[in-house]
C-alpha cells in the first residue's frame, strides 16, 4: 500500500482552480518531487497534505486512512517551510526539541535525540544560539533537524533551498540526499528548479496549472517527455514542427519542417498523419564541419553557425538552417584551453541518431 | 546651515515652553515657602505634609487600585482584541476597538455618564470609573499587541501546529512569548493612562470616589499649594518611569500607537 495517496484532489479559490484533479501515490522511503512553474499549485497541494487547507473535492489517504478532518498537529507529517519558520524566541536546541516536547517525550530522551539530530546536520556547536544569529544555510539545517527529529512518516519541503546561493544550494542538495537515505523518512519536495528536481528525486511529478502533466523518474522525464510543456520545462530541447508520414515496425517516419525526412523512435499511440513537434536535445545533436565528400546520412541537415555561447564545460552552438529554422547543438570542451570548434558563419552538418529525439503529438 | 540653526532654536523654544512649567512644579515642591513666588530654600516639608494628608492618601490609594484593576482587565481584553484584529482581517473590529482611543475624552466621559446614569441606572462610583477606564485603555493595548504581531512571520504559527502543538499550545508556547513585550508595554501604558486620567474620571466618578487627579483639581480651586506641587511631582515621576519602561519593551509598537 502506498504511504500517501492523493485521490482526485481539487482546490478552488473563488472561481480560480489552484489544484485541478491531482492523483498521486507516494511510496514509503521515496524522495518525491513536485516540480512546476510559479503558481501551478505546488504549495496549495502541500498545504492540504500538511492539514492547513482542505480539498474541495477528492481525498488524501495516509496508510489507507483518510486525512479528512484531522488537524495538522495530529498528522505524522512535518513541514520544512521556505522561510524556515524557526521560533525566534527559542534557541536552536529548543527549536529542535519543540516537536518532541509536544509529543510528550521524556526529558532525557528529548536531550539525547536533539543532540543526535543536531549532530546529523553539523550544528552541535550552535545549539545555544538564537535563530537570528545563524546564516541562511544554518537556519535551513535547523529547520531540517526540527522536521526530522520526531521521525514523521512524511516530510514536506516547500522550496527549502530557494533562499540559498548557488554554491550553498549544491552542498545542501548533497546533504539532503544523504540525510534522506540515513533517516529513511519519505520526502515530498517542492521546487520550480528542474535541475534540482532531476538531481534529488526518485520520482518527479511535473505540474502545470493545477494538473500533473507527467509523473516519472528523472531520466525518463528528461529522455521521454510526454508533451510540449514537459519537454520545454525540463532541460533545453529543440522543437520542430513535424508530421508523421509512416509508422514502421521499429520506428516512426516524420516530415520535419526545415529538415525533411527524419526517423524517430516509436511511440505508443502515434498514428500516421498526426501533426506535432519533433523534439531533440542539444547534446544529442552531433555537429560536424561540412566538407564535400561527407557521406549523406539519415537524420541529417546542413546549416550555418549563427552564434555560440561558451559556458565553461560546454559550448552551445546556434545553427540556422536554409529555411531559417534554428537548432541548438552542444559540444563539450574536453580539450584544455578549447573554447570553441567553430566560428560564426561556418557551414556545418547536424546529425543525430534514429534512437534519439521524440515525437510529441499536439 | 542657517536653516537648521533656525529649526533648532525654534524647536528648543517649543520644548522649553512645554517643559518649563513642569520644571517649575518640581522645583517649587522643594521650596521652603508657602508661596509659589520666590525660592527660599530646600525642604522636604511638603512631602511630609502630603504623606500625612489622609484625604490625599485615600485618593492615591484609589488611583493605584483603579489603575491596577483597569490595566489588568484592559490588558486581558486588549490582548485578545489585538490578536483578533490581526488574525481576522475584519474592517469593523479595528474601528470599534480604536475609536475610544481617538475620540475626544470629554465626549467619551459625557457619553459614559449618560449611559451609566440614564440607561443603566447605576450609582456612580468605583465600579463606573473602572468600567470607563477599561473602555478607553483596551484600544491602546490592542494597538500595541497588534503592531507586535504585524511584524511576524505567519508561518511560525503554522509551523507550531505542524510540529504537533494544539491551538492552545501554539498560543502558550509561541504566540504569547512573542507578543509578551507588547503585552507588558500595553499594560504599562494602560496603567499610566488610568492613573493620570482626569476628564473621564471626573464624569464617571460621582461623589463616591476620589482619585489623585480629582483631588488635585479640587485643591487648586482654592490655591496652588506646594503640597499640590509635591503630589504632581510624584505623579509625574511615576508616569514618566512607566512610559520609559513601556518604550523599552516595545519601542516600535509605541511608535505605531502615537
Ligand atoms: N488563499 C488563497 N486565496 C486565493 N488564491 C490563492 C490562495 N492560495 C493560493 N492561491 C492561488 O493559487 C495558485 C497556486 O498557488 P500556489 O501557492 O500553490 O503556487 P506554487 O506552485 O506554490 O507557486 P510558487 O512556486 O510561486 O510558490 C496561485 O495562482 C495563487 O494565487
Ligand atoms: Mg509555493
Amino acid at each position: 500500500m502506498a504511504l500517501l495517496e492523493i485521490r482526485n484532489v481539487v482546490r478552488r479559490f473563488a472561481s480560480f482552480t489552484a489544484v485541478d484533479g491531482v492523483s498521486l501515490s507516494i511510496e514509503v522511503g521515496e524522495f518525491f518531487t513536485l516540480l512546476g512553474p510559479s503558481g501551478c499549485g505546488k504549495t496549495t497541494l502541500l498545504r492540504m497534505i500538511a492539514g492547513f487547507d482542505a480539498p474541495d473535492e477528492g481525498d488524501l489517504l495516509l496508510d489507507g486512512q483518510s486525512l479528512r478532518g484531522i488537524p495538522p498537529e495530529q498528522r505524522p507529517i512535518h513541514t520544512v517551510f521556505q522561510s524556515y519558520a524557526l521560533f525566534p524566541h527559542l534557541t536552536v536546541a529548543e527549536n529542535v526539541a519543540f516537536p518532541l516536547r509536544m509529543a510528550k517525550v521524556v526529558p532525557d530522551e528529548i536531550r539525547r535525540r536533539v543532540q543526535e539530530a543536531l549532530a546529523s546536520v553539523h550544528l552541535l556547536e550552535k545549539q545555544k544560539h538564537l535563530p537570528h544569529e545563524l546564516s541562511g544555510g544554518q537556519k535551513q539545517r535547523v529547520a531540517l533537524a526540527r522536521g526530522l527529529v520526531n521521525r514523521p512518516r512524511l516530510l514536506l519541503l516547500d522550496e527549502p533551498l530557494g533562499a540559498l546561493d548557488a554554491k550553498l544550494r549544491e552542498d545542501m542538495q548533497m546533504e539532503l540526499i544523504n540525510l534522506q537515505k540515513t533517516v529513511g523518512v519519505t520526502f515530498i519536495f517542492v521546487t520550480h528548479s528542474q535541475a534540482e528536481a532531476l538531481a534529488l528525486s526518485h520520482r518527479i511529478a511535473v505540474m502545470n496549472q493545477g494538473r500533473v502533466e507527467q509523473l516519472d523518474e528523472p531520466s525518463r522525464l528528461y529522455g521521454f517527455p510526454r508533451n510540449r510543456f514537459v519537454a520545454d520545462f525540463i532541460g533545453k530541447i529543440n522543437m520542430l514542427d513535424a508530421t508523421v508520414t509512416a509508422v514502421a515496425a521499429d520506428r516512426l517516419l516524420l516530415e520535419v519542417a526545415g529538415v525533411g525526412a527524419v526517423s524517430a523512435p516509436l511511440k505508443a499511440g502515434v498514428q500516421s498523419g498526426q501533426t506535432g513537434v519533433f523534439a531533440v536535445r542539444p547534446e544529442q545533436v552531433q555537429l560536424l564541419a561540412e566538407h564535400a565528400d561527407a557521406p549523406a546520412a539519415a537524420n541529417e541537415v546542413r546549416g550555418r553557425i549563427l552564434d555560440f555561447l561558451y559556458i565553461g564545460d560546454v559550448t552551445t552552438y546556434l545553427v540556422q538552417l536554409s529555411d531559417g529554422t534554428r537548432l541548438e547543438a552542444l559540444l563539450p570542451n574536453s580539450a584544455p584551453g578549447r573554447a570553441k570548434f567553430f566560428e560564426a558563419g561556418d557551414p556545418v552538418i547536424l546529425r543525430w541518431s534514429a534512437e534519439v529525439g521524440v515525437f510529441l503529438h499536439e | 546651515m542657517r536653516r537648521s540653526a533656525v529649526l533648532w532654536s525654534v524647536s528648543l523654544a517649543v520644548y522649553a515652553f512645554l517643559y518649563l512649567p513642569l520644571v517649575v512644579v518640581v522645583v517649587y515642591s522643594f521650596n521652603d515657602s508657602r508661596l509659589n513666588a520666590e525660592w527660599v530654600g530646600f525642604t522636604l516639608h511638603w512631602y511630609r505634609v502630603l504623606f500625612s494628608d489622609d484625604e490625599m492618601l485615600g485618593a492615591g490609594a484609589n488611583s493605584l487600585l483603579i489603575a491596577f484593576v483597569s490595566a489588568t482587565f484592559a490588558t486581558l481584553l486588549g490582548t485578545m482584541a489585538g490578536i483578533a484584529m490581526h488574525r481576522f482581517r475584519l474592517r469593523a473590529l479595528p474601528l470599534l476597538v480604536i475609536t475610544p482611543v481617538a475620540m475626544p475624552e470629554i465626549l467619551l466621559g459625557v457619553s459614559l455618564l449618560i449611559f451609566f446614569v440614564q440607561v443603566l441606572n447605576f450609582t456612580l462610583g468605583l465600579f463606573s470609573v473602572l468600567i470607563a477606564h477599561i473602555t478607553f485603555c483596551v484600544g491602546f493595548v490592542a494597538i500595541v499587541v497588534r503592531a507586535r504581531l504585524a511584524g511576524m512571520d505567519e508561518s511560525i504559527f503554522e509551523a507550531a501546529r505542524d510540529l504537533g502543538a494544539t491551538p492552545w499550545q501554539t498560543f502558550r508556547r509561541v504566540t504569547f512569548p512573542l507578543i509578551l513585550p507588547g503585552v507588558i508595554a500595553g499594560a504599562l501604558m494602560a496603567f499610566t493612562l488610568s492613573i493620570d486620567d482626569f476628564v473621564i474620571t471626573f464624569f464617571t466618578a460621582g461623589v463616591g470616589v476620589h482619585t489623585l487627579p480629582l483631588q488635585i483639581y479640587s485643591m487648586i480651586k482654592i490655591a496652588v499649594t506646594p503640597e499640590v506641587n509635591a503630589v504632581s511631582t510624584l505623579l509625574m515621576t511615576l508616569t514618566l518611569g512607566l512610559i520609559i519602561l513601556a518604550s523599552r519593551f516595545a519601542p516600535d509598537a509605541l511608535k505605531g500607537a502615537a
